[in-house]
């Protein structure tokens, strides 16, 4: 079949086709940066802060230096006047003017060291990094260096942070609050005047690690020939560690290139940019050989970004139907020593706050805390599973409040069909007005409720309203949104090569997500080939120029739409190339099977490299006037603002009231993703996150002591699920094409890890029904639901 | 020290120090860097690897308690026999989108070598139980399960024994 005979092409995408990325993964030969062999690399290992919170007295390296194979021992002091501190952190930390507007953002600086100096602020913080021949002689050599301190008061606990009197953790940020905005949506005093019910509620999320099997690692090499740095690094956003670096060490971008290698999972806290990819950069340029720095997990878990950590006061008025009219949200995110993301975490969950519900005046204040902790970041869902949790637990307990069905009173609050687009009255991170593109909430809700065969069990359930039963089962529901693919713009080249294949070059890089294949079939449909015929690569600054990053649930829509733009941009070039070539109109040839032929006339054609050939520059080049030569396309794809993804999920749990042992026995899921390019990886990407969100609603949790000490810094106390603990997983996916992008897609990647905890919260007060249990805080670990049942008891 | 094992169905000798791991050997020296480390402390099963055909974590061993023994990692598996002349299992787990970003994978495959060696036709609470002691944050192990059915479907089908038994997998695609 040829392009002719199909009119539009639409080949590839929307097919689950087998992956690209495998055979080098399942055969061992992936190349992640602990993989990659440099001749002459040294190794780093780091003297990390044993003090929540301390002045450093005094540091001294004469033991370390004279240790066995050490190349070289850098502090603060060594550094300081070459290295730059963090001041800036990530690119969209800029405020749009809309947002501005809105929320009035007050973000006070909060600069971080490269290396700690003066003062430390969490155990953690790096303060001294050896160089030596090989990392076990690093890490004997970091034994060797003697650091004193002078403990300082230590603040852990958000709440109390924030309380005068506190410790501070920025001496000049006086109230421990870095960051904090406010912002309203409709009448809120009136609605909550003229409310038949107010209630108050508290929710908490647990600070958690997103854990990815592989830690985050750094490479760097300098070369003198071409003065040029370069960087491998496991991150999710190559631009924006190579502007760190350039800014901070005072060179030049167009001198240094980030490269991403395989990498071994991100979920977000890989989007930061740290100090170690900055001092790594610096030591390659000044010792002249390639230096390396592989985390450890132990130090992964008190190094990397942690998450999620939020506490949320709730009003709620409502009306006897179960209504809610207004909503009052204040709530406190639990920063750490330092707000890399300063309001992104959070102001995603004011915005998506309100889900998939009228809930038409709204009020929501977010306050960024200071404390002795591992900076927070980014986790998939990014802000809004804390949302999501407090949401669904407020329409469950206002159900209970007013004695309905809480799965009525979610239908009650839907957004309806016929209002979509809906405005949200307030902007999104981007400046834009919210306003939801598109969905069918209540077919939605009433297709989980046949599927997970709720309504049977709402009967049972009024047949016999009490149990003696020790294990009793439950059900529970909760929504999500999610604004999928934010800008500002991701880049795309496309291009032919000498041989005439399509090569394509993303600026996000992938790290699971199965960008070679989903990229690959978008440009195989625009070219006429399979995809296994397009040449991909991506994570190289010096592939494409500008870029953004992999997180946000972008990249499909972003980068895929930027692939899409650039391809055909050159699939014109090339037909208007073969045009100059067989002296017959552009609009006459069709581009096919590395051809370019006449259209209904397969023999008259050029070949991809004859076109390649045609298009080198010089006097024999065959190209349209007016243009340059080259066959090699660049384009950005600047979005209008995101689009909306959105779904329902239903968990299906037992609980066994003796132990408090919760097991999730099933997961029905019906979401929205727009137009899938693959359906077999949003499968995956769906499964994944929901395993992510029955972790954090059952398992993992980061503990701190009262004195600032991390107690959970092995996979023997932060608990990740194992395939002992995955429930029957059943997908419906409907696809409502957005119009926001050229592709009609949503994004994915996060969608699966928002709505786990609450509605698996909710399926446990099911669950133990008719006692009205308090289930507001994670993770539902069994000594928590036994005391929740107590209190409940009593 | 030098030490004396067979890798991947060579032997090779190799000078360690006492306190070097088996994954360190492994990797640094002879660069079989398809052993991965996601935690050294034995929990996360990335670093798996078949000491005499049963796993072993590499992480937790002294490569000189190695000596003497045979080694096989993810890169001695392919044996020309499947598909593109990979291991059923890594042919399995390929077909059913059994991995993400790869990094556990070569625990995950060979864990199901060795259990799959044992038994052709394991149970999915056999399955499940099993590959618990491998950590995979990617996938949500769902497609794993899917993934550990072909491979025994494959590996019955090629020893001749291919009586389907209850419960395999179908194909979801």
């Amino acid at each position: 079949m040829t392009a002719t005979d199909r009119g539009h092409r639409d080949e590839w995408v929307g097919r689950s086709v087998p992956r690209k990325e495998d055979l080098p993964l399942v055969t061992g030969h992936g190349r992640y940066v602990a993989d990659i062999q440099l001749p002459g690399t040294a190794e780093v290992a780091f003297l990390r802060s044993p003090m929540a919170h301390a002045r450093i007295t005094g540091i001294d390296v004469s033991a370390a230096l004279a240790g066995e194979g050490v190349v070289t021992v850098v502090t603060g002091a060594d550094i300081r006047a070459t290295v730059l501190p963090f001041t800036r952190f990530v690119d969209q930390e800029f405020t749009p003017p809309g947002l501005e507007r809105a929320a009035h953002p007050v973000i006070l600086p909060c600069p971080m060291p490269v290396l700690a100096s003066e003062r430390v602020r969490y155990v953690g913080e790096p303060v001294v990094a050896v160089v030596a021949a090989d990392r076990a002689l690093a890490e004997d050599a970091v034994a060797l260096v003697d650091v004193t301190y002078e403990a300082l008061p230590v603040v852990v606990d958000p709440v109390l942070a924030v309380q005068s009197g506190s410790p501070l953790v920025h001496d000049d940020i006086t109230d421990n609050v870095q960051a904090t905005f406010e912002v309203r949506a409709g009448d809120v005093d009136a609605a909550f005047a003229a409310a038949p019910h107010v209630e108050r509620f508290n929710y908490e999320t647990q600070r958690q690690a997103a854990s990815p099997m592989e830690t985050r690692g750094v490479l760097a090499v300098h070369t003198d020939v071409t003065d040029e740095t370069t960087v491998w690094t496991s991150s999710q956003t190559p631009y924006m560690v190579r502007t760190r670096i350039s800014e901070q060490l005072g060179i030049a971008e167009e001198s240094i290139r980030v490269v991403v290698p395989d990498m071994g999972g991100g979920f977000g806290p890989k989007v930061q940019v740290y100090p170690e990819e900055v001092l790594l950069a610096h030591l390659a340029r000044t010792l002249g050989r390639p230096v390396r720095w592989i985390e450890d997990r132990s130090e992964h878990m008190i190094a990397t970004a942690h998450s999620r950590d939020q506490r949320h006061t709730v009003e709620v008025a409502f009306d006897d139907s179960g209504l809610i009219t207004a909503i009052r949200d204040d709530f406190l995110m639990d920063a750490g020593a330092y707000n890399p993301f300063s309001i992104t975490c959070a102001y995603n969950s004011a915005v998506h706050f309100r889900s998939v519900y009228q809930v038409p005046h709204f009020q929501v204040r977010g306050r960024c805390v200071l404390t002795n902790k591992t900076p927070n970041g980014p986790y998939r869902g990014c802000g809004r599973p804390e949302a999501t949790f407090a949401m669904d637990r407020a329409v469950y307990q206002i159900a209970r409040l007013l004695g309905l069905d809480p799965v009525e009173v979610m239908a009650r609050n839907l957004i309806p069909a016929d209002a979509m687009p809906y405005p949200r009255g307030m902007p999104y991170r981007d400046g834009q007005e919210v306003v939801y593109d598109c969905g069918d909430f209540p077919a939605a809700l009433a297709q989980l409720r046949a599927l997970s065969g709720y309504d049977e069990h709402a009967r049972a359930r009024q047949a016999q309203p009490t149990s003696t039963a020790v294990t009793r089962r439950g059900i529970g529901f909760a929504s999500y949104i999610e604004g999928t693919g934010i800008g500002p713009y991701e880049g795309a080249v496309v291009m032919l090569d000498s041989l005439g294949r399509v090569v394509v070059r993303s600026g996000s890089a992938p790290h699971g997500q199965s960008h070679d294949t989903t990229m690959s079939q978008v440009a195989a449909d625009v070219f006429g080939l399979n995809p296994d015929q397009i040449i991909f690569s991506a994570g190289d600054t010096s592939l494409v120029p500008n870029g953004i990053g992999t997180f946000a649930s972008r990249s499909a829509v972003v980068a895929g739409s930027a692939v899409l733009l650039a391809g055909r941009r050159l699939e014109q070039r090339v037909r208007a190339i073969a045009s100059e070539l067989l002296e017959i109109s552009a609009e006459d040839l069709v581009v096919d099977a590395g051809y370019v032929h006449v259209r209904g006339d397969a023999t008259s054609r050029v070949s991809l490299a004859d076109v390649y050939r045609a298009a080198l520059p010089g006097p024999q080049a065959r190209i349209p006037g007016g243009t340059e030569p080259g066959t090699r396309e660049l384009q950005y794809f600047v979005p209008p603002t995101v689009t909306f993804g959105a779904g329902f999920l239903a968990a299906t749990v037992s609980v066994d009231l003796e132990t408090g042992g919760v097991v999730v026995e099933r997961i029905d899921i019906i979401h929205d993703c727009g137009r899938m390019i693959n359906p077999v990886v949003v499968e995956g990407q769906l499964q994944g996150g929901i395993l992510q969100g029955i972790g954090g609603a059952l398992y993992e949790s980061v503990v701190y002591d009262e004195n600032g000490q991390p107690l959970t810094t092995t996979f023997m106390d932060y608990l990740l699920p194992t395939s002992a603990e995955v429930p029957e997983i059943r997908q419906i996916h409907l696809a409502t094409t957005s119009d926001r992008n050229p592709l009609g897609v949503k994004g994915v990647g996060e969608a699966g890890a928002i709505a786990p905890p609450a509605a698996i919260a909710n399926a446990v007060a099911d669950a133990l029904r008719p006692l009205e249990v308090e289930l507001n805080r994670l993770p539902l670990s069994p000594p928590t639901v036994i005391e929740a049942i107590t209190r409940a008891q009593r | 020290m030098r030490i004396s094992m067979e890798v991947n169905g060579r032997g090779v000798e190799v000078d360690v120090e006492d306190r070097t791991s088996l994954a360190d050997c492994l990797r640094d020296r002879l660069g079989l860097t398809g052993v991965h480390l996601g935690c050294e402390h034995g929990v996360c099963g990335a670093c798996t690897v078949l000491l005499d055909g049963s796993s072993v974590r590499s992480c937790l061993l002294f490569a000189v308690q190695a000596a003497g023994h045979r080694v096989t990692t993810v890169e001695g598996l392919a044996d020309g026999a499947g598909q593109g002349g990979l291991h059923p299992v890594q042919t399995a787990f390929m077909a059913c989108h059994g991995l993400q970003c790869g990094f556990c994978t070569p625990g995950l495959v060979l864990t199901t070598c060795e259990l799959l060696a044992e038994d052709p036709a394991p149970t999915a609470e056999e399955v499940r139980a099993r590959l618990s002691g491998n950590l995979c944050r990617c996938t949500g192990y769902v497609k794993i399960f899917e993934a550990v059915d072909r491979a025994a479907e494959l590996m019955r089908a090629r020893s001749g024994t291919a009586a389907a038994p209850a419960g395999a997998a179908e194909d979801t695609r």
